[in-house]
């Protein structure tokens, strides 16, 4: 179903984070940017849809004026709102917005870090672009920071602080930015394995609570009202997102799921996990029947890899993209 | 990232440590009293109280250039000497055994199994030396404490350990021990799936009590049997590219460092024999030819730090330095010494 494609060359390799691949396609222009995450910088490649051209980049974590400080970064996501894309980097330290091509930061947000090292560690991680202008962003206490993002220029501001989780936030997913009006549009998951599922606005409103069973949910996604999501047990759930009702379960993977990403105008998912195994599946739903179907279509094997970011390069899911710990490459494939 | 990995790695890497110290006396037909009495040292320095306690401190990752100073003193704790080129060998063969633990474990938490089965091959190195043993007992007490019953990790927690572990360890040597790697470097992870045959449970879990079957093999001494194979260290040119920007956190770090000397027991030696040296090469010669290559080409950058606004850490560090030169200078103070570590032990029995 799908072949491998020329990789593409990082300059570091991938670190072991969850979601580690972020993926912009910029049609217009015929490039797709790639962002990598390893340890306190982000590669970004820009690769021109031909095969001809490359180009890197790397992003530091860095407060603004501060020349000495860095720390490690745990996601760098693209979120792609209707007046603009940004690109969005969240380390130990706070959370850096730039302009998609990397080349300006548009605002940087520190994070409360107490005097003395507490138990708990502390980092900013989950990221999604909700609704026409809104970014969230997870922080290791639980709490959802909602930022208010104008159509053009830097006057970012933070709205709102959302605090319903009570573990580190992990992964964060929306749909329907823009266009269509949708009952939930984020849903939120946690280190516990808790979902939490809202609704964006002036005050965003929480809508339903899916409890986790103290595992570990690494990566979300939100289709057509159904929630997707992949466990550090291997096993992907869907659940409808205003109800909580469990559609399937799949044992999916023998080892920790570190990446799921759904192509939205074909119902393909792809889950990606540290077993070295990058599945396809196929979800089908009927509203009639409120059934979903999953059926597995195709499997890749990146020998000797532990996975930690895989993605599709396009809405259709014709070409996906996959990272590795300490791999210094971006594997491609494409459909036969 | 997480501020729970201090203790764990240095338990894995210190017992990492002792595996390879252990293999290379008993290549160099070191007496058994040598041997022991070096790895009682070690041990007893590495399990001392104080320097436990300010481990599991919450606290970020030390760098690199930390971690491989405190290590060299740990292992020159000991009357046992290494040379540059030795120890820059036995650094890198530590950290890449524990990589490819951090690597290979199944589920987060077995992460907690294999610092057991360190410790447990550890009490097994110091079963007759009872004050050490019990040292190396009360640690393993406070771990469980630390990880299971006061402040209980979950599975993503133990998770993000993991993964600020292996987003530190950069070395790339090459350790050609059969099937384990490929030349490249590239950790194997070969497992046959025969799908027809009948299955039944699987493997049943170790146990995370004080004393028991760990189950999982990670972390047992990989050296005991002989392999005929020999350990290649890597060129310079494989290994990770350095960054050489000067660490502006290396004050920090020198301050912290001269804070846990401080609280490691300086041992004077209390025998005859001024100490011996150890060679982690098979033969001298090699080790002549590391010394003088590595010479030229450091594994990390070298920078020069002015420490000169805080007199307080450079008189200190001046100060724990001077105690290990001096230890061959006073063998006047032998007879008093020997006398006082005899009472210091009585007094713990």
């Amino acid at each position: 179903m799908y072949h491998k494609e020329k990789s593409i060359q990082i300059k570091n390799s991938a670190s072991a984070l969850y979601n580690n691949l972020g993926v912009l396609r910029i049609a217009p222009r015929r490039l797709t940017y790639f962002t990598v995450v390893h340890a306190n910088v982000v590669n970004m490649v820009s690769a021109s849809w031909d095969g001809l051209n490359y180009s890197h980049r790397q992003l530091q974590s860095k407060e603004p004026n501060v020349a000495t400080s860095t720390s490690l970064i745990m996601q760098a996501a693209f979120c792609a709102l209707p007046s603009r894309d940004l690109l969005v980097v969240t380390s130990q330290k706070g959370i850096q917005m730039y302009e998609s091509d990397g080349s300006i930061m548009v605002y940087w947000h520190a994070l409360d870090t107490p005097e003395t090292p507490t138990e708990q560690a502390v980092f900013a991680r989950g990221i999604s672009a909700v609704w026409e202008n809104y970014i969230c962003v997870g922080v290791s206490s639980g709490a959802i920071l909602v930022f208010d993002v104008p159509s053009k220029g830097s006057n970012i501001t933070l709205s709102e602080v959302l605090e319903e989780h009570k573990e580190s936030i992990t992964d964060m997913a929306s749909e329907c930015s823009g266009s269509q009006e949708c009952i939930a549009n984020l849903v939120t998951a946690d280190d516990e394995g808790n979902l939490c599922v809202w609704k964006s606005g002036e005050e965003f409103q929480l809508l339903n609570k899916i409890p986790g069973f103290d595992m570990s949910c690494s990566s979300v996604k939100l289709w057509k009202g159904t929630v997707v999501a992949g466990y550090g047990t291997g096993q992907i759930r869907l659940y409808e997102a205003v109800t909580g009702i469990l559609h399937a379960e799949v044992n999916a993977h023998a080892r920790w799921i570190y990446s799921l990403d759904i192509a939205p105008f074909s119902g393909l998912l792809l889950s990606a996990a540290e077993d070295s195994l990058v599945r396809v599946w196929h979800l089908t739903m009927t509203p009639e029947t409120n059934s979903v179907e999953v059926a597995h279509l195709h499997n890749e094997c990146v020998t000797d890899t532990q996975i930690c970011g895989a993605k599709f390069c396009d809405g259709d899911g014709y070409a996906f993209a996959v990272t590795g710990y300490d791999l210094s490459e971006i594997i491609r494939y494409v459909q036969s | 990232m997480s501020v729970r990995t201090l203790p764990l790695v240095f338990i894995n890497l210190g017992g990492e440590m002792l595996y390879i110290l252990d293999q290379r006396l008993r290549a160099h037909n070191t007496s058994e009293d040598n041997s022991e009495k070096v790895m009682n040292d070690i041990v007893g320095t590495m399990f001392s109280k104080a320097f436990m306690d300010e481990l599991l401190k919450p606290q970020q990752l030390y760098s690199h250039r930390t971690m491989k100073t405190v290590l060299t003193r740990l292992a020159h704790a000991s009357i046992m000497r290494l040379n540059p080129a030795s120890m820059e060998r036995l650094y890198e063969l530590m950290v890449m055994a524990f990589k490819y633990q951090v690597f290979l474990c199944p589920r987060p938490k077995d992460l907690l199994l294999i610092s057991y089965n360190h410790i447990d091959a550890i009490r097994e190195f110091v079963r007759d030396t009872p004050v050490v043993l019990n040292q190396v007992d009360e640690t393993h007490r406070k771990i469980i404490e630390v990880f299971i019953i006061y402040s209980p990790l979950s599975a993503g927690e133990f998770q993000l350990l993991r993964q600020t572990l292996a987003s530190d360890c950069g070395l790339r040597s090459v350790f050609c021990s059969g099937r384990r790697w490929t030349v490249t470097g590239r950790e194997l992870r070969r497992t046959e799936f025969p799908y027809w045959r009948n299955y039944t449970q699987p493997i049943r879990e170790g146990s995370f009590e004080l004393y028991g079957n760990r189950v999982i093999r990670l972390g047992m001494n990989m050296y005991t049997v002989d392999h005929p194979e020999e350990t290649h260290t890597s060129k310079a040119s494989s290994v990770k590219p350095v960054d050489d920007s000067p660490n502006l956190l290396a004050k920090e770090e020198l301050n912290l460092l001269a804070r846990l000397m401080g609280t490691m027991k300086s041992e004077n030696t209390s025998e005859a024999e001024t100490g011996f040296r150890i060679n982690l090469f098979t033969t001298d010669e090699e080790e002549k030819e590391a010394a003088a290559g590595g010479a030229e080409e450091p594994l990390f950058g070298v920078i020069n730090i002015q420490a000169m606004q805080d007199q307080q850490a450079t008189t200190e560090l001046a100060r724990i330095a001077g105690q290990f030169a001096e230890e061959e200078e006073k063998p006047e103070n032998h007879s008093s010494s020997k006398g006082d570590d005899l009472l210091a032990m009585m007094d713990h029995l």
